[in-house]
């Protein structure tokens, strides 16, 4: 295989595995500065048990979160090296400022969050976990920045260097196949760089989505101790915590999705016509719900909602959104492939769309999980409300419980359902309509170096994951340690899960 | 006021831009080395002791820092990239496979460290011990031969670009160096532990160390010769550029400082000691390498230097205010962090 294809799967495969865990620290960072915070507040010891217990948890998804993010850095160099010297100059800034803000931030403070409960007060631990709250928060900004610099480049200038002269090329030059490893972005206005017309909204998109990550982990986890009959307090008091935060998140993140999408509408219409796949343009553009691209045929059989896309695109039924059949424009294309005739450029057309049927699919995945989300939290906010959620003795309760410990792949599927839309939209490019990924990988790797270091990556995440699995588990068997408040009954501690969820638990009943 | 005496300080530094960060750039990594290095180096003699507790003292005297050691490599690496993109990408494209096993054998260390002591069993605490020591003195070794291929130089073409293999890369004298790092860490690692642990278990550490110096020392004089051979460019630096014996010259007066501080039991100081030997050692291939930030041979015309590799002043301006910004921050956090963990390890039910 091409050292580009391989290079590309590689970086999807190390990227999406690492992205697994970032947003569970994220979330569980925030959850466990409100639950520290109201311990501090109320002086509850029960939230005192209820941070130290996550805090455990936190501590291995941590782990496998530095050293699969390690990886990520490592990989820009060593398989994208003509991609590292191009935008250098314009991601040194964010990059340098993401190590030294948010890394050490993060792991200066982490040893003091996990051991130094008995070492420090508890203000001063309180303001630890702030800050490790605050340096995963920041990591997330200088990374989305940079990411979406390469969605919507701004703040910049292109740079010819030759023959030891550096030249600065006019803005609408367009990139030859000679000036690969010759031509660099630098940057012009650092915030320019920084407020890229998608950074503000994308990186609010993937914020929440961390929220809802962590909170749907402490849900999970807590659905299971409370079928189970397990530190019923302590599993209550966590996850109204966490229902809290989902619910109120779910709004935000309804709201910053649109604006994401609105956003992908005015400066990247080619993603959004893939996305949704529309290949002619007409008025009262209809939404997909879900359906199949035929991408030979340039049809996507779906079930629709009429005039749904031109509502959300525009806030207007009528207007058209414009399909693959215009985009890229006449113009762009004609730059592009100078002395070509119409018929010609229109055949080319093709070559400069992503993906379709990829990146409708995966969006589509976000959504509808993004949907379930929102159903769960708002469901299970309600039954919270009502007081039935922890009424365990009911089976229908047992049963939306059990529904719950599932919940926690929800939004991790949404995660990676998007970012896979994000970076798969953006091709054929690499920074959007200035490099292409096809000339931005190391021109002196070779395939199977590549394909090696594939496997190796593979072997040895298929051995970090269950090792995390392993752990969690364990961590989760443990629970939290509170021994009187909470006897286990022998008999059901001996009890197959599936009797504590048809039967209920001893606990459940004398609950009742 | 302060915002003003900000823009003026930097006004006054931006000639000097592509030396000063060469310098941080240069810096970031000795901070590593001389972190990392400890806990790598206590991975290196792990196997050394043989009693569940003593390997458990082992771990977990690294157990709040080496998280936090590793986040130097990567502020490093970051660095490089922000400042030099050039030289980023020839050395990690260059060294493909050698940093490929490094990042394998961190992540191998790291989950042996999360994992050992997860188990009762004898056998399961055996796999992660030996994946530990293994992995920590492969990281260290891959570390060394980036470190000997660099002295050595590479052949570059005239985009700086790396044109050899993978076993080009494995060049005697670059697996030499790669046995010193080992050696280097290992000792750098028996001075920490000598700092945390107590009673006899220190008493066999501290016996370890002269032996750990020596074997050093040895090394230390093999590859200086054999540079001088196998790198004669760098020879001729060297002996244009006097002073630099010098600063060989104090790295042996701080490592003989090392072993009297030790034997006395002042073992802070004999470790505060061992990391700045090792910040001179670093320094000496600064000064002789300086201003090249990747050597070529047999075409030295094609090395990546700090004036053709470097972001523009723009950019280096910006790294400033955030490093002026953020490293005071970040040396108060983590001397706060060192001082809160200060004192000898003993096992809690937090620990590993």
């Amino acid at each position: 295989m091409e050292v580009e294809i391989l290079a590309r799967i590689q970086f999807a495969f190390t990227v999406a595995f690492h992205y697994i865990y970032p947003p569970l620290t994220m979330g569980l960072g925030l959850l466990l500065v409100l639950m520290e915070g109201t311990f501090i507040v109320t002086g509850d010891r029960m939230y005192h048990r209820l941070a130290h217990f996550w805090t455990r948890i936190f501590a291995v998804i941590f782990s496998i979160g530095t050293a699969t993010g390690i990886v990520m850095e490592f990989e820009f160099g060593t398989n994208w090296a003509t991609y590292s010297r191009f935008v250098g100059d314009i991601f040194g800034s964010a990059l340098a400022a993401e190590g030294v803000f948010a890394f050490m931030l993060e792991a200066g403070f982490l040893s003091l969050l996990l051991f130094g409960w008995d070492k420090v007060g508890k203000k001063t631990h309180f303001f630890a976990t702030c800050m490790v709250c605050l340096g995963s928060h920041f990591s997330a900004i200088w990374i989305v920045v940079a990411n979406s610099w390469m969605q919507t480049p701004a703040g910049y200038h292109l740079e010819l260097f030759q023959n030891g002269v550096h030249s600065i090329l006019p803005a609408d030059y367009i990139l030859q196949t000679a000036d690969i490893g010759h031509v660099r972005a630098v940057i012009d206005s650092f915030w320019e760089m920084v407020f890229n017309p998608s950074s503000l909204q994308r990186l609010c998109h993937v914020i929440f989505g961390t929220w809802l990550s962590g909170s749907f982990l402490v849900i999970s986890v807590s659905a299971y101790y409370l079928i189970r009959g397990r530190h019923r307090r302590f599993a209550e008091a966590s996850m109204t915590i966490a229902i809290f935060l989902a619910a109120a998140t779910s709004v935000f993140q309804s709201i910053s999705a649109d604006a994401t999408a609105r956003g992908v509408v005015q400066h990247q219409p080619i993603k959004l016509a893939a996305m949704e796949g529309v290949y002619h343009t007409a008025p009262y553009t209809p939404m997909n719900l879900f359906g199949y691209v035929d991408a030979s045929q340039q049809t996507v059989y779906s079930i629709q909602i009429p005039g749904l896309l031109s509502l959300l695109a525009f806030h207007n039924i009528k207007t058209p959104v414009i399909g693959l059949d215009q985009l890229p424009s006449d113009a762009f294309l004609a730059a592009r492939n100078p002395g070509k005739s119409a018929q010609e450029l229109a055949a080319l057309r093709p070559q400069y769309w992503p993906k379709v049927q990829g990146v409708f699919q995966t969006y589509h995945i976000m959504i509808i999980f993004g949907s379930i989300v929102f159903g769960m939290a708002f469901f299970s906010l309600f039954l919270w409300w009502k007081g039935w959620l922890f009424r365990t003795d009911s089976l229908l309760v047992r049963l939306w419980l059990f529904l719950l410990i599932f919940s926690v792949l929800f939004p991790q599927i949404c995660n990676q359902a998007g970012w896979f839309t994000a970076e798969m939209g953006r091709q054929p490019w690499v920074v959007y309509n200035i490099l292409k990924t096809s000339q931005a990988f190391s021109k002196k790797v070779s395939s199977d170096q590549v394909l090696g270091s594939l496997l190796l990556f593979f072997a040895i995440y298929s051995l970090l994951f269950f090792a995390f699995l392993y752990l969690l588990n364990r961590k989760i068997q443990h629970g939290p340690d509170d021994p009187e408040e909470d006897p286990e009954p022998l008999e059901d501690g001996k009890r197959d899960f599936f009797y504590q969820l048809m039967v209920g638990t001893d606990s459940s009943r004398a609950s009742s | 006021m302060a915002i003003h005496f900000l823009s003026h300080l930097l006004e006054t530094i931006t000639p000097y831009y592509t030396i000063i960060w060469f310098v941080l750039v240069g810096a970031l990594f000795t901070g590593y080395s001389m972190l990392d290095g400890f806990d790598l180096g206590v991975g290196v003699l792990h196997l050394l002791v043989s009693k569940d507790e003593e390997r458990r003292i082992f771990l977990n005297a690294i157990g709040p820092v080496w998280d936090g050691n590793e986040v130097w490599l990567v502020v490093g690496g970051g660095a490089l990239f922000a400042a030099f993109p050039g030289a980023y990408a020839t050395v990690f494209s260059g060294f493909y496979m050698p940093f490929i096993f490094l990042l394998v054998f961190l992540i191998f260390r790291a989950v042996a460290i999360e994992f050992r002591s997860k188990e009762p069993s004898t056998l399961w605490r055996q796999t992660w011990d030996h994946l530990f020591a293994v992995g920590s003195i492969l990281a260290s070794f891959m570390l060394g031969i980036t470190l000997g291929n660099l002295t050595r130089g590479i052949p570059l073409d005239a985009e700086g670009e790396f044109i050899g293999t993978f076993w080009d890369l494995l060049n005697p004298y670059s697996l030499f160096m790669g046995v010193t790092v080992v050696v280097l860490f290992a000792m750098h690692g028996s001075i920490y532990l000598v700092m945390k642990t107590e009673g006899a278990l220190q008493e066999r550490v501290k016996s370890w160390v002269p032996y750990l110096i020596l074997l050093f020392v040895a090394c230390y004089f093999i590859f200086n010769f054999s540079t001088l051979i196998v790198a004669p460019h760098l020879a001729e630096i060297v002996f244009s550029r006097p002073w630099i014996f010098g600063v060989l010259g104090l790295d042996m007066f701080f490592l003989w400082k090392v072993w009297t501080f030790v034997k006395q039991g002042k073992e802070l100081l004999g470790f505060l000691c061992s990391c700045i030997m090792m910040a001179l050692l670093l320094a000496t291939f600064g000064l002789t390498y300086y201003p090249n930030m990747v050597l070529s041979h047999p075409h030295p015309e094609n090395s990546v230097t700090i004036f053709n590799a470097a972001s523009t002043s723009k950019t280096l301006g910006l790294l400033c205010v955030i490093v002026l910004l953020g490293i005071p921050m970040v040396v108060s956090y983590t001397t706060s962090v060192y001082w809160i963990f200060r004192g000898k390890t003993r096992l809690t039910d937090t620990s590993y």
